[in-house]
């Protein structure tokens, strides 16, 4: 029989992704050393562990925080009685690039992509009535995640436990803040010393925490490919390794806990090649270029986010779908936790309802799917096995791009990785507005229907609440201590000494994260974005 | 025939750092013929203000995502308009809700774009609004 014409004259994942053919056979896997890795063996193709899902699931795990810390400590108990196993604080705009809620840039500002947290009150007032010791606590949190941590381990001590006993994640990855995300302070010679100072600290003192969050899902929102988005992620991953080696430190000594950071698009099988070749990059690299032994050093563990560049203003309804196929893929891909979008994001913060359908996908996909039943199901396909292949060659051509210009930070200080990444989504909104990119709803099957959905409005009184408080806060500590420790902070910046300890003391006087990120300001200075553009 | 470019200033009030949204309707608008200065991010509606005396710009750009542009448009608007009599149009962009629309246009933002506009709808509104007041 005649085959009929088809509908594209190229078939490709995204504009800038790879042309797909019409099948794929074992022809496709000629030539290419056959990975026939069991799942939890090296490099960690198939699976971290060798029986996937059927032990644990993935952790569920929905980023949130808005308004004030009562506000956000409702929520969090809310999530905790629906089945939600692991927190994720969303801190908002002015904690995350230290400035204090009553500072001119933070107007406007305040409670609203996150919560509001100005001093170890607002931390402990977060978790009242939420046992830290049970908690596995994820932290959203960059340029101040040496002031967040110490706030959070003077919490815990607060409630009795202690440090070593806490489990959870710092995010703690500026190099992608050069990149994408944008909430820097400093610039990046100090930003490595801080980044590895948390790292050394937690290695000797917090075991279970998992000390940063190398991410590559930011690069992903502001444009990146696949390809991109791993290679770039994995370089930055190279760059911390190196300045901890440099630190002194034993690779095995703190490898085993770091941790990353994914975006899954709507192209499942590419995002499910994408995990697969990732897991496999990363464990020859660690082996092989930094000699670990432990295998703990070599296997790549990793959140995801949905995407929310792909949520749609228009029809947001439509946007649950998306995010089913997101996560549909971050699952057949073997992520260590997961976060869903909720369907009204490019609208506004996400409703408690919203929420909820966002937490219900994942418990359809792990209880109704069946596809958390058996490792890595879609592994053997010609197709995804020629994918993760490509990906891994698209990958590690990149990573050799940038050790050839020296590493991770020139090439950014260069502007190499964002101009990559900026041609990758000038291209994207190029092929959108042609056409050949289809976003259903946007530009096919479009409609005039005006949404009317409820809505979460953060109220306008926030703003005034958190500074009365923070007000009343500075009049009534003990100012000297403050003082006092506010210098022991400047001093220890100056010296070679490990951050960590000065800063757990300062919190504990109620230095507040501006005042603490001032102290740093004075001796580190401030980092400014190139033009690139 | 326009005789002169039409000069766009695009910029980030706030803290806000979600600028793929801002750096790729730059692109666009540069693509489209125009002039356009890029501000970057990170920035107080006085620094913004300031920029577009400056720059002498037909169109202000103003993009936030974090949800804070019910304080920061209508401040930078207010500012520009003290220092200026020319009839300068003001667009923003970003994650902002229906209920908020209304609000913007009485502060004195012509027109807003959310996620998934084409940038040709950008630039013909631009051409047709920002043609006619030069």
């Amino acid at each position: 029989m005649k085959e009929s014409q088809e509908r594209k004259v190229d078939f490709r994942t995204t504009v800038d992704g790879p042309v797909i053919k019409k099948m794929y056979t074992p022809e496709d896997l000629a030539g290419v050393v056959l990975d026939t890795s069991l799942a939890g063996e090296y490099p960690f193709t198939r699976h971290i562990r060798s029986n996937g899902f059927r032990g644990r699931l993935w952790t569920m795990r929905l980023y949130s925080g808005f308004a004030t810390v009562e506000e956000t400590n409702k929520r969090y108990k809310y999530l905790y009685q629906q089945g939600n196993t692991g927190f994720s604080v969303a801190f908002h705009l002015p904690t995350q690039e230290g400035y204090d809620s009553d500072h001119p840039l933070a107007r406007g500002e305040v409670g609203k992509c996150g919560v509001a947290v100005d001093s170890l009150q607002d931390m402990e007032e977060l978790w009242d009535g939420i046992p830290l010791a049970e908690a596995s606590t994820s932290m959203t949190i960059n340029a101040t995640a040496p002031i967040i941590l110490a706030m959070y381990v003077a919490a815990a001590e607060k409630q009795g436990i202690d440090k070593s006993k806490l489990r959870g994640t710092v995010q703690n990855d500026v190099l992608k803040e050069y990149i994408a995300r944008n909430t820097y302070i400093f610039g990046p010679e100090p930003s490595m010393r801080l980044i590895t100072d948390l790292c050394s600290y937690c290695a000797q003192y917090m075991p279970e925490w998992n000390s940063i969050s190398i991410s590559g899902y930011h690069m992903r929102e502001a444009g990146a490919t696949a390809i991109q988005e791993v290679a770039f992620t994995l370089a930055n991953g190279i760059a911390y390794v190196k300045a901890m080696i440099e630190k002194g430190m034993a690779v095995d000594s703190f490898a085993p806990r770091f941790s990353f950071f994914f975006a899954s698009y709507t192209n499942v099988l590419e995002e499910v090649a994408k995990f697969r070749a990732a897991r496999r990059v990363w464990a020859k690299i660690m082996k092989d270029r930094f000699n670990a032994k432990n295998p703990n050093s070599m296997m790549l563990r990793y959140h995801v986010q949905t995407d929310g560049f792909t949520l749609t203003e228009q029809q947001p309804l439509n946007n649950i779908i998306r995010v089913t196929l997101q996560a549909l893929a971050a699952v057949l891909g073997g992520c260590q936790s997961l976060h869903t979008n909720s369907f009204d994001e490019a609208l506004a913060l996400p409703s408690e309802e919203a929420v909820q359908v966002a937490l219900r996908t994942q418990q359809i996909i792990a209880h109704e799917s069946g596809v958390a039943d058996t490792v890595d199901p879609v592994g053997g396909s010609y197709f995804v096995e020629w994918l993760t292949n490509h990906i891994e060659q698209g990958v590690l051509d990149y990573i050799k791009k940038v050790d050839d210009m020296g590493g991770a930070l020139v090439a950014i200080n260069r502007g190499y990785i964002q101009k990559e990444i900026m041609r990758s989504s000038y291209d994207y909104q190029k092929a959108v507005d042609s056409g050949e990119q289809v976003m259903v709803g946007v530009n096919k099957f479009t409609s005039d229907e005006k949404s009317s959905m409820k809505l979460l409005e953060i109220d306008e009184s926030v703003e005034k609440r958190q500074v009365e408080k923070l007000k009343k806060l500075k009049r009534d500590r003990d100012n000297s201590k403050t003082k006092q420790a506010l210098a022991e902070v400047r001093r220890v910046a100056k010296s070679q000494e490990n951050i960590m300890p000065v800063l757990i003391d300062a919190v504990k006087t109620y230095a507040t994260v501006g005042e603490i990120s001032d102290a740093l300001r004075d001796v580190f200075g401030e980092y400014r974005e190139p033009t690139i553009i | 025939m326009q005789s002169k470019k039409i000069r766009v200033l695009i910029a980030k009030p706030g803290l806000d750092g979600h600028d793929r949204g801002a750096k790729v309707v730059a692109q666009g608008l540069r693509d489209a013929g125009m002039e356009v200065i890029y501000l970057g991010l990170r920035l107080t509606p006085e620094q913004i203000a300031e920029a577009a005396i400056q720059e002498d710009a037909d169109v202000v750009g103003l993009s936030c995502l974090s949800g804070a542009h019910l304080t920061l448009f209508p401040r930078t608007i207010k500012l520009v308009k003290e220092k200026t009599d020319k009839d300068i149009l003001f667009i923003g962009g970003g994650i902002i809700p229906e209920r908020d629309v209304a609000r913007l246009k009485e502060a004195g933002v012509d027109q807003t774009f959310g996620p998934g506009t084409p940038l040709p709808e950008i630039s013909k509104f631009i051409v047709a609004k920002a043609g006619s007041k030069k």
